[in-house]
């Protein structure tokens, strides 16, 4: 079976447990067409880059999961139906992944060598 | 390609010959959750950079194009910043 990976962002003004509902929920879905999830994390309440539905931030939930496209297809109409989540996006993806994602290592440094300076000069460039 | 890393020369308009970032053994992988990653991609502006400045493979550009799109959509890099406040002095 494919793999996917989905991001969700529910609602700023949801509580961790009403968060964890959803996550419930939506996994039972996959789960219960004999699909597997492998990986779910919660990245927390985060602020978006701009407003999206009149809001600021959103509480971030990643699923990986490795199912038949049906019981995602339920997954998407499940998920576009509650009201609490605001954007979804899902993307197969090719290997699931190992170790938590980029988004959970926090504090940790830039991980690659040397702090790159942003090579673009905004308008005025030359090239 | 050939990492041809000559020593910088005074000669007045060299320009060493770049590499592409994502290329080679460590590099690192472009995924579009990674915005501190993609953020050095994107302009001030929020725009992103061509390739002929960040030296990324066309391959790897559109890569990079399509993560940057994503993480827009998913709200973790803007899609225009410093909208109306101090405008860096225009081109035209």
């Amino acid at each position: 079976m494919p793999y996917y990976e989905t991001v969700l962002i529910a609602r700023q003004d949801l509580t961790d447990t009403q968060v964890k509902d959803i996550i419930a929920h939506l996994s039972k879905i996959i789960t219960d067409a004999k699909g597997s999830i492998h990986k779910t994390e919660f990245w927390g309440l985060k602020n978006f880059a701009y407003r999206m539905n009149k809001g600021r931030k959103g509480h971030y939930i990643l699923l990986e999961m490795d199912t038949a496209p049906d019981a995602l297809h339920e997954m998407e109409r499940q998920i576009r139906l509650h009201e609490d989540i605001v954007r979804h996006q899902t993307i197969r993806i090719e290997t699931l992944s190992e170790g938590p994602s980029v988004m959970m290592d926090k504090g940790g440094r830039d991980d690659d060598k040397k702090p790159y300076k942003k090579p673009y000069n905004q308008e005025k460039d030359a090239a | 390609m050939s990492a041809s890393d000559a020593p910088t020369v005074k000669r007045p308009f060299f320009r060493r010959k770049k590499t592409c970032p994502f290329t080679g053994p460590n590099a690192p992988e472009i995924d579009w959750k990674n915005t501190r990653l993609l953020s050095r991609y994107i302009s001030e502006r929020g725009k992103i950079i061509p390739s002929r400045i960040t030296a990324v493979s066309q391959k790897k550009q559109r890569e990079l194009a399509k993560a940057i799109k994503r993480a827009r959509f998913m709200g973790l890099l803007p899609y225009l910043q410093h909208e109306s406040n101090e405008r860096p002095q225009s081109r035209r």
